[in-house]
């Protein structure tokens, strides 16, 4: 079975994130940019899948600028195959790039595709949806864990009550969430290969896919700054502000 | 010409910092707290370094190493730098000079270090003869086929940790026009040989956790088997093996730099007096503006000299202005950085204290700063005769 793992190239985590002064973005010019952290789960779980015998390939793709090579070697040095780079320079929105993995998977035929629940410069959450309904697939979002059975696979999800399991058909759509696995470091050795493995480089043309943006940016605005906290010394006079200052008792 | 690195280089870079910030950064604190690194904690960094096959990295591939050039392996350093070094110890570079074993010395020091078997220290300086190595007294004669060392080593790096010692002894004492000089070689001692002991050095206020030893040697008695490279060619090893080993301090120092920088930049950003964020003041923004710009200069400096060693050309001198430069460099960042954070920076809620004080050090050790202006100065003039 062959597993495709979408990846995008985003801000990364520890950039502290500053809106443009014109409020029109955020400023990303010489800022570090790296792999959806929620990516990088699903790659770990691909290869995971991949050592377990349970696939036989992990292919990544990445809709994105050029940049978006960096992003795909990243998946390569953590040890997947190959990738398979649809460039483009516009802002990219969920339906489109659902459209354009539709293509890919029609192209490739994979029995899994995992994806990040969302990623972590616009956290739209939807992309993995999309794909599934443009698909006609079973999908298993927010996974916490995936065991693959025969012809089937069961998705752990993190809902809000607690722990739902799924059981899918396979081919399906499994979204990541957070505590699904711990990826893994790029070695030494797969970095030094990753340069040999080849990424194949498409246009949303190719997929007859329009990626021009439907939705207009209005503004971009800091979220207002916390008042910091106070410290209490016990836990009577934690019980006397909540009664007097907070009124919330 | 092109400045820009590899694709390759791009990713040792990421995965060597996002390591030293997810495996090293957590235990800094315990380590600063009690001088020590848990044995299980080395364990745990080594053992994920040889997973991760950066273990060793410094060392060709043919004997286990992963072949890295000297500027790859110097920004391995770079982002190393960041971290404590009692815990990037465990990283393990085990000393380059190992590659000159021969026969036997293969299998019993050289591949058990690369494959993290066994950790090395290297023993050079002693209580007289620091800066001054060709005046070491510690002493090696024959006896019989063997050979008898007695003498003492100090400030020793990582001996607590050595499972084995590559130690410069003098071998005797040739007359020349300039006067009398030693003729030094070098041994492997092995810990626990009778006649060696390793003891309990000093308290360094630079690197807590990353211990200097006492090595003391009274009549230990090594067969000609210890010996690496020629007898008398300790000076021959020591010049082909730890020549380039000088570059690692500039790149440590670079990238210490760099975190330490951070702190400045965002405390800067957000610490506000007079109403208005310090950063708003021109004497911290140009304090900042000076940093950066010779953050950048020692950078370029480091990655040169590294550079000029894979192309094979001259590097001495290019690699002790880099020591020279980064580390001072280093000193000025820290301070400045300290100065910055206010009272606060001398706090050790803070890590800024550390970095000022580790970074004194680095002016110090592998040659002092007026040992590479000399190296520098000489030359520069030896070629003019003067
Ligand atoms: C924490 C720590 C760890 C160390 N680890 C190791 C180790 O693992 N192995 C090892 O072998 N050594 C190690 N060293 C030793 C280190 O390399 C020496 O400290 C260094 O070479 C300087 O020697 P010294 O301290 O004896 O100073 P000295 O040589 O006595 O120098 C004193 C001062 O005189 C200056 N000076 C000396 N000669 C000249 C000259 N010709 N011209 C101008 N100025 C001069 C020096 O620059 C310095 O300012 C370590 C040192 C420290 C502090």
């Amino acid at each position: 079975m062959k597993i495709l793992v979408p990846v995008k190239r985003v801000i990364d985590y520890n950039v502290k994130v500053r809106v443009k002064s014109d409020g029109s973005g955020v400023d990303l010019a010489n800022v570090k940019m790296s792999m959806n952290p929620f990516d990088e789960i699903s790659v770990e779980e691909a290869l995971r899948l991949k050592e377990a015998g349970k696939a036989s390939e992990v292919v990544v793709v990445s809709v994105g600028p050029q940049q978006a090579t960096e992003t795909l070697r990243t998946g390569l040095a953590m040890g997947a195959d190959r990738g398979i780079l649809v460039k483009t320079d516009e802002t990219t929105e969920p339906l489109a790039v659902a459209k354009i993995l539709k293509g890919i998977v029609e192209a490739e035929e994979p029995g899994l595709v995992i994806l990040g629940k969302q990623a972590i410069d616009d956290d739209c959450n939807q992309t993995g949806q999309m794909l599934a309904a443009l698909l006609g697939w079973s999908q298993g979002t927010f996974a916490s864990k995936v065991d693959i059975g025969e012809g089937t696979v069961d998705v752990t999800r993190e809902v809000d009550g607690g722990l739902q399991t799924v059981k899918l058909k396979l081919p399906a759509i499994v979204t990541t969430d957070l505590r699904l696995n711990e990826p893994r470091y790029a070695s030494l050795p797969n970095i030094m290969k990753a340069k040999k493995k080849p990424i194949d480089e498409k246009s949303p043309d190719d997929f007859g896919v329009d990626v021009t943006p439907r939705l207009t940016v209005v503004s971009t605005a800091e979220p207002a700054t916390r008042q910091a906290g106070v410290k209490v010394g016990s836990v009577s006079e934690l019980v006397d502000k909540l009664k007097n200052e907070a009124g919330v008792l | 010409m092109h400045f820009g690195l590899s694709e390759e280089q791009e990713m040792i870079v990421t995965t060597v910092r996002s390591f030293v910030e997810n495996e090293i950064y957590p235990h800094e604190q315990l380590v600063e707290k009690t001088g020590e690194v848990p044995v299980e904690l080395g364990q745990e960094i080594k053992q994920k370094c040889i997973d991760l096959g950066f273990y060793a990295c410094n060392f060709p591939e043919e004997v286990g190493g992963a072949g890295l050039s000297h500027l790859d392996f110097a920004l391995v350093e770079r982002e190393l730098g960041r971290g404590s070094m009692a815990l990037t110890h465990f990283f393990g570079r085990p000393q380059n000079i190992l590659m000159a074993c021969k026969g036997d010395q293969r299998e019993r020091y050289l591949l058990p270090a690369v494959r993290g078997e066994k950790m090395d220290a290297l023993a050079m300086t002693e209580p007289d003869a620091g800066s001054d190595v060709r005046g070491m007294k510690c002493t090696a004669v024959r006896d019989g086929g063997d050979w008898v060392i007695s003498g003492s080593k100090h400030f020793i790096s990582g001996a607590d940790h050595a499972d084995f010692f590559i130690v410069f002894v003098a071998t005797g004492v040739d007359e020349t026009p300039k006067g009398p000089k030693k003729r030094i070689t070098c041994f492997l001692v092995d810990r626990g040989t009778p006649g060696f002991e390793v003891r309990d050095g000093y308290n360094s206020v630079s690197h807590r956790g990353y211990k200097n030893c006492i090595l003391y040697f009274d009549g230990c008695r090594l067969s000609d088997d210890q010996v690496l490279g020629e007898v008398d060619g300790g000076f021959e090893v020591m010049n082909e093996w730890l020549y380039a080993t000088r570059i690692t301090v500039a790149a440590m120092s670079v990238g210490r730099a760099r975190r330490c920088f951070d702190h400045a930049v965002n405390y800067a950003a957000e610490r506000k007096q007079f109403g208005q964020a310090i950063a708003k003041f021109q004497g911290i923004s140009f304090q900042i503006a000076d940093m950066i710009t010779e953050i950048d200069a020692a950078d370029w400096l480091t990655q040169v000299g590294a550079w000029r060693l894979d192309q094979g050309l001259p590097a001495n001198r290019e690699i002790a202005s880099a020591k020279v430069y980064a580390s001072e460099m280093l000193a000025r960042v820290t301070d400045a950085t300290l100065q910055i954070h206010g009272g606060m920076g001398l706090m050790d809620d803070f890590p800024i204290e550390r970095f000022w004080r580790d970074a004194r050090v680095e002016r110090i050790w592998d040659g002092t700063s007026e040992i590479q202006r000399h190296i520098i100065s000489r030359e520069i003039f030896r070629p003019l005769g003067a």
